[in-house]
């Protein structure tokens, strides 16, 4: 049992000296204590003298402040007191012995604790015990300390070990989400895409149609059939007759713009839909560039393989109510009547005796 | 089994072995090159025929693979979080063998449901230990003794590991220590490295 004048933190303070007897209680049934001890036992305690100043810092807490001698200083100069507030000097802090504390450094950066005090016997000041708390681990990121510098009794390590346990977990967690999700909208782009030429297919077709029907937007739609398509079929094989089809998919790719719908219906047949395209002349333009474009040969192995197209259109300003069956069932209608005044040819619904206008 | 355990046996053949070996282990139990999820739940069975499969594949004897497994769960960059987790554990190796002890508690807070072996470690004289591994899969013990090696070698200490068989499910590993301070090992700091 040792703490006199020369234990091991003997600096003396400036201004008034604390009362040196603090660390050291030799009293009939009381605990006696050296300082080295209190270290060992609580890491982040200090001894508050009677006047208010810091006579010892347990070496943990001396961590924190590497540049600065806590010994001397003021107590509630250097800790901003959060709860008990309003408590002005140390006797009113004996007052409350044991009750929780929440405090935290004046200085940057701000750390703050977790304590309780109890007073010394024989009025040799305060015994005050910090922790980090729930704080741990934003005060671990800050210091440079190792589990050495806490008591074993002590959960904080534990704490920060928690904190980056389940961090993992939850990053781990994040990625099978993020997985999921890719896989999720890969089954879905696979649902909607027609496999031999990359097109939308008609499901997708089918969803644009009642997105557009059901919307305010003004929309068109082209339904594009191939001529001598079965010839090519018949001619020179399934092979050509699949290079045909994407020579075609690649052709009305080109052709629309990237908002538009390009679907492949089904067998040589395709649906093109073009969100907010009202204007007849211009619908008419892409029509004729398109069955221009087909009418030339597609090269299959160096034969040439002859195709054209016919194209029936609906627009949806021809209708009170856009329902997408009757304006598919019109572009048709239009389709056929194309394909009867000769092939490479666009026909409008709006232009059949028996088309929307005629309702 | 927890997929944790699955994903990390993946994860071992895939930068162990390369993709190819994943990939024909994968096929020898059924998977696709997707393999495991860490967050789902196995059934042990698939757990062992994975093991079977790589032993097949890699024509390496099960406790070298598992071993390696072990080594592989500390020692290897995509296994950070691990050797980061287990250097908790206490700042020399042996305050780390001490630590084993709660190892399963400490894991059960953040994985309830993973499963890790009970732990006991036995004590004869100052430099050694025996480490109980208690566990229903067969060659747990194996994998404790590359987490061991590696985790000594991590604090720069020199070990003597026995592999000193099963018996009752529970399988025992011999902990002779040399030296504490072999080499350097490798520095260890509490602060969270960003990201």
């Amino acid at each position: 049992m040792t703490g006199g004048p020369s234990g091991p933190d003997g600096r003396a303070p400036e201004g008034r000296a604390p009362d040196r007897r603090a660390a050291a209680v030799p009293a009939a049934g009381g605990v006696a204590l050296d300082r080295a001890a209190l270290d060992v036992l609580m890491p982040m305690a200090l001894i508050v003298a009677p006047t208010g100043h810091v006579a010892h810092a347990g070496p943990t807490l001396a961590k924190l402040r590497p540049g600065r001698a806590l010994v001397g200083a003021r107590f509630l100069e250097l800790f901003e007191l959060r709860r008990p507030r309003h408590v002005s000097d140390i006797a009113a802090l004996a007052v409350q012995a044991g009750a929780p504390m929440h405090l935290a450094f004046r200085d940057a950066p701000r750390t703050g604790f977790k304590g309780h005090a109890v007073p010394l016997r024989g009025g040799a000041g305060l015994l005050v015990n910090l922790s980090f708390g729930i704080g741990a681990v934003e005060a671990l990121g800050v210091y440079d300390l190792t589990g050495a510098d806490f008591a074993p009794t002590d959960l904080t390590v534990s704490v920060l070990y928690l904190a980056e346990a389940s961090a993992a977990v939850q990053e781990e967690s994040r990625r099978l989400t993020h997985r999921l999700l890719g896989a999720k909208s890969a089954a879905e782009e696979q649902a909607n895409t027609d496999t031999l030429t990359g097109l939308r297919n008609r499901r997708a077709m089918d969803l644009v149609l009642e997105r557009c029907a059901a919307g305010r937007e003004p929309f068109a739609l082209m339904h594009l059939d191939l001529d001598f398509f079965k010839d090519v079929n018949d001619r020179l094989g399934h092979a050509a007759g699949d290079h045909v089809l994407r020579a075609v998919a690649a052709i009305l790719r080109e052709e629309t713009r990237e908002a538009d719908t390009v679907a492949r219906a089904g067998g040589d047949e395709f649906v093109l839909i073009f969100g907010r395209l009202t204007d007849r002349d211009r619908l008419a333009g892409i029509a004729a560039r398109l069955l221009r474009r087909l009418a030339q040969p597609i090269l299959f192995g160096g034969t040439p393989c002859r195709i054209s197209g016919s194209i029936g259109i609906a627009m949806s300003q021809d209708y009170a109510q856009p329902a997408p069956e009757r304006m598919l069932h019109d572009a048709d209608m239009a389709l056929y009547s194309a394909k009867n005044g000769g092939r490479g040819r666009h026909v409008f619904a709006r232009d059949l005796a028996a088309g929307p206008a005629a309702e | 089994m927890h997929g944790m355990i699955s994903r990390s046996i993946q994860c071992f053949l895939q930068d162990t072995y390369g993709h190819s070996a994943w990939a024909d282990v994968a096929a020898a139990v059924g998977r696709d090159g997707d393999g495991f999820e860490a967050m789902l739940q196995y059934d042990p069975a698939e757990t062992e025929a994975l093991l079977c499969a790589a032993v097949q594949r890699l024509a390496r004897p099960r406790e070298t693979i598992l071993e390696d497994l072990g080594t592989y769960l500390v020692a290897h960059p995509h296994m950070q979080m691990i050797r980061r987790l287990l250097r908790f554990g206490g700042a020399g190796f042996v305050e780390f063998l001490y630590s084993l002890d709660e190892l399963p508690e400490r894991v059960r807070l953040a994985v309830p449901d993973l499963g890790l072996p009970a732990l006991d470690l036995c004590e004869h004289g100052a430099s050694r230990f025996t480490l109980r591994v208690a566990h229903p899969h067969p060659g747990v013990g194996h994998v404790a003794v590359g987490v061991l090696r590696a985790m000594a070698d991590d604090y720069g200490a020199l070990v003597l590991l026995e592999h000193l068989g099963r018996r009752d499910r529970v399988e025992t590993v011999a902990v002779e220590l040399a030296d504490t301070a072999f080499s350097a090992g490798r520095a260890f700091d509490l602060r969270m490295r960003a990201g």
